[in-house]
C-alpha cells in the first residue's frame, strides 16, 4: 500500500527567489525505511515539512502539485488532522521544545493531551516512551535543562509516544555520541520493522547505508536518485552532488573492489570486509 | 599553554561530575571525545573560567584563571557554543561577530577588520546584513566559529562544530582548523564525529564518567580498542575496517589504507 504520494511538488518560500523544490515526485510503501540526502539547501528539511503540511500551512509561500500522506491531501487538510498521521522530529530539539512545560514528563505529554488521549494511556505511553529512549532518569528534569543529547532523546520521544503511522525525522541524532546514536536508529529500525513508515533526512552516510532500505538523493531541490544504498553510494558523480558516501564505500571505490556478483560498491563495514577480505593484505 | 592540576567539579551537592583531571596542553590540535554525559563540556566550560572548580586548579599561560576576570580571560581563550541559539543575540551577522572584539576593548575600525576577516574566514562575508536568525543551522554554527575567531584569542574550543554539516561544510571546518593551526592557535574540540578526529586531530583525550581514560597522539589512542569500548567510543569506521581485515597497524585515513594494503 502506497503510504505516501508525492506528485509533482514545487515550493517557493516567501520572498525567495528560486524554488526550494522543483517537480518532486516520489512514493513510498507501509513500513519502508527511507533517507533523505542531499548538500545542505538541497530541500530536505523542506520537503520533511512538507510531509507534515508545515510547507505550505505554517510557511505560507507558492505551492503546487501534491502530497497525499496516509490518505490525506496535505494541501487541503489542517496540520492538526495530518498530525494524527504523520509526527516530525525536527533538526534542532531547541526549536521542537514547546518552553510552556516544567518537566520532561509534561513536555511529552503535550501532544498526547491535546490531541485528547486518555490520562491513562497517556501515561502507559510516556513510560514507554522514556524507556525506549533512555531518559527515564531525566523525567522530572526541566527540558531546558537537559543537555543536546538527552534533549534530542526527549524530542523523540516526544513524537514517538504520539504513535504516528508515519515518521519524519530531521537529522535526528546530531547532538547523540556514537553510541547514543546507534541505540537511537534501532530503536527507529524496531518502529519500522513494526509496520511505522520512516522518512529520515540525515547526513550520517553510514547510517543511512545500514538502516534504509531506500535513499532519495536531492540536489538544488529536484530528486537525483531515489534507489537501494548501494546504486546511490555507487554513482560516479556524488561528489559533483554534495555528498561523501560512506567510508566503506570511498576505500572499495579507490580500490575498485565491488560487491561480488553486482556492479555495486559495498556500503557498509559487513559488506566491506566480505569484498576485501583476502583481495588485501 | 594550559595546565588543568586535580581538577573536580560537581553540579550543587551531588555526585562529581569531574574528578582528578590533571592536563597539560601544548600547541598540538586536541579532541576531546567521550559519552554524552562524560564531562565533556563541563571541562571546557572551567577552562573557560565559565564554571568554577571545586577543587583544583587551573593554568592558562602561567596565569591562575581564578585570579582573572571572565573579561580578561576572554582576550586568550575562546569557546564556540555546541548550540549556537545560546550564542546568538545581535540583529545583523556583522554586529554579532564584532560584539567581542567590541567588548575586549578594541576600538571600532579594528573590530571591524578582525569581524570582516573572520567572517571571510568562515565564508560568511557576503552575509554581513543578514539578520543570524535568518541563517540556516549550519551557518550559524560557521557564524559562532567567526564571532570567537574575531577575538583573536590563542586558545580556541569548538564544541561540536561539524554538527549539521554537510561534506562541504565539513570540508570548511577542516580548512578553518588548518588556519588556526598554522597561525599556531590551540585549537581544542569536542567531537562525536570520530573519522573527522582521525583526519584533523594529531592528540585525542577520552573522558569516561568525569575521569581521563585515555591521553595520547590520535593513532595511538585508536589504537586501544578495549580500552575505548570502555569507555563506550568506537574507533573510525576505517580504522575498524583495517582492523577486522588484519591490518597490524592502526589506521586513520582512507589514504593510508590504500597506501597500506
Amino acid at each position: 500500500m502506497k503510504k505516501i504520494i508525492v506528485e509533482g511538488l514545487k515550493y517557493k518560500y516567501p520572498l525567495a527567489e528560486a524554488l526550494a523544490l522543483n517537480d518532486v515526485t516520489f512514493h513510498v510503501e507501509q513500513g519502508e525505511f527511507i533517507g533523505i540526502i542531499g548538500k545542505n539547501s538541497a530541500g530536505k528539511s523542506t520537503l520533511c515539512q512538507a510531509l507534515v503540511g508545515l510547507v505550505p500551512h505554517f510557511y505560507k509561500g507558492a505551492y503546487g502539485g501534491k502530497v497525499i500522506v496516509d490518505g490525506l491531501e496535505v494541501k487541503n487538510r489542517s496540520i492538526a488532522d495530518i498530525s494524527l498521521k504523520v509526527g516530525m522530529v525536527f533538526q534542532n530539539p531547541f526549536s521542537q521544545v514547546t518552553g510552556s512545560k516544567m518537566t520532561v514528563y509534561e513536555e511529552i505529554a503535550f501532544g498526547l493531551e491535546n490531541i485528547g488521549i486518555p490520562r491513562s494511556e497517556i501515561i502507559d505511553r510516556i513510560d514507554s516512551v522514556l524507556n525506549l529512549l533512555k531518559i527515564e532518569q531525566v523525567k522530572n528534569h526541566n527540558p531546558f535543562d537537559l543537555s543536546g543529547g538527552q534533549m534530542q532523546r526527549m524530542a523523540i520521544a516526544s513524537i514517538i509516544a504520539m504513535k504516528p503511522e508515519i515518521l519524519v525525522l530531521d537529522e535526528p541524532t546530531s547532538q547523540l555520541d556514537p553510541a547514543g546514536s546507534e541505540e537511537v536508529f534501532q530503536a527507529i529500525q524496531s518502529l519500522s520493522k513494526q509496520g511505522i513508515t520512516v522518512i529520515l533526512a540525515e547526513h550520517k552516510m553510514e547510517k543511512v547505508a545500514q538502516y534504509c532500505d531506500r535513499v532519495l538523493l536531492l540536489n538544488d531541490g529536484k530528486i537525483v536518485d531515489f534507489a537501494t544504498p548501494e546504486k546511490i553510494f555507487s554513482r560516479e558523480d556524488l561528489e559533483e552532488q554534495g555528498i561523501s558516501a560512506p567510508v566503506y564505500t570511498r576505500v572499495c571505490k579507490a580500490l575498485g573492489v565491488k560487491k561480488t556478483g553486482t556492479d555495486e560498491y559495498p556500503v557498509t563495514l559487513e559488506d566491506a570486509e566480505k569484498a576485501l577480505r583476502g583481495r588485501v593484505v | 599553554m594550559i595546565k588543568v592540576s586535580n581538577l573536580s567539579f560537581s553540579y550543587g551537592k551531588g555526585t562529581p561530575l569531574l574528578s582528578g583531571i590533571n592536563l597539560e596542553f601544548d600547541q598540538r590540535s586536541t579532541a576531546i571525545i567521550g559519552q554524552n554525559g562524560a564531562g565533556k563540556t563541563t571541562f571546557v566550560k572551567l577552562l573557560k573560567g565559565l564554571l568554577k572548580a571545586d577543587e583544583g586548579e587551573v593554568t592558562i599561560q602561567d596565569r591562575d584563571i581564578k585570579t582573572e576576570t571572565a573579561a580578561e580571560l576572554a582576550k586568550t581563550i575562546g569557546l564556540v557554543f555546541q548550540n549556537p541559539n545560546d550564542q546568538i543575540f545581535k540583529r545583523s551577522v556583522l554586529d554579532e561577530v564584532m560584539f567581542g572584539p567590541l567588548n575586549i576593548k578594541l576600538d571600532k575600525a579594528r573590530a571591524r577588520e578582525y569581524a570582516f576577516q573572520a567572517l571571510k574566514m568562515v565564508e560568511l562575508d557576503d552575509k554581513l546584513e543578514s539578520n543570524p536568525h535568518d541563517l540556516s543551522l549550519s551557518e550559524k554554527k560557521l557564524l559562532c566559529i567567526a564571532s570567537i575567531v574575531a577575538m583573536d584569542p590563542d586558545i580556541i574550543i569548538l564544541d561540536e562544530p561539524t554538527i549539521a554539516q554537510d561534506h562541504s561544510g565539513k570540508e570548511k571546518i577542516r580548512q578553518i582548523i588548518k588556519t588556526l593551526k598554522d597561525r599556531n592557535k590551540l585549537v581544542m574540540t569536542i567531537i562525536h564525529d570520530m573519522d573527522f578526529v582521525a583526519e584533523n586531530f594529531e592528540r585525542t583525550i577520552v573522558f569516561n564518567e568525569g575521569r581521563v581514560l585515555l591521553d595520547g597522539d590520535t593513532r595511538q589512542v585508536f589504537s586501544q580498542k578495549e580500552m575505548l569500548e570502555k569507555a563506550n567510543v568506537e574507533p573510525p569506521g576505517i580504522t575498524q575496517l583495517a582492523e577486522k581485515l588484519g591490518f597490524k597497524d592502526t589506521i586513520l585515513t582512507v589514504e593510508e589504507f590504500i597506501n597500506m594494503k
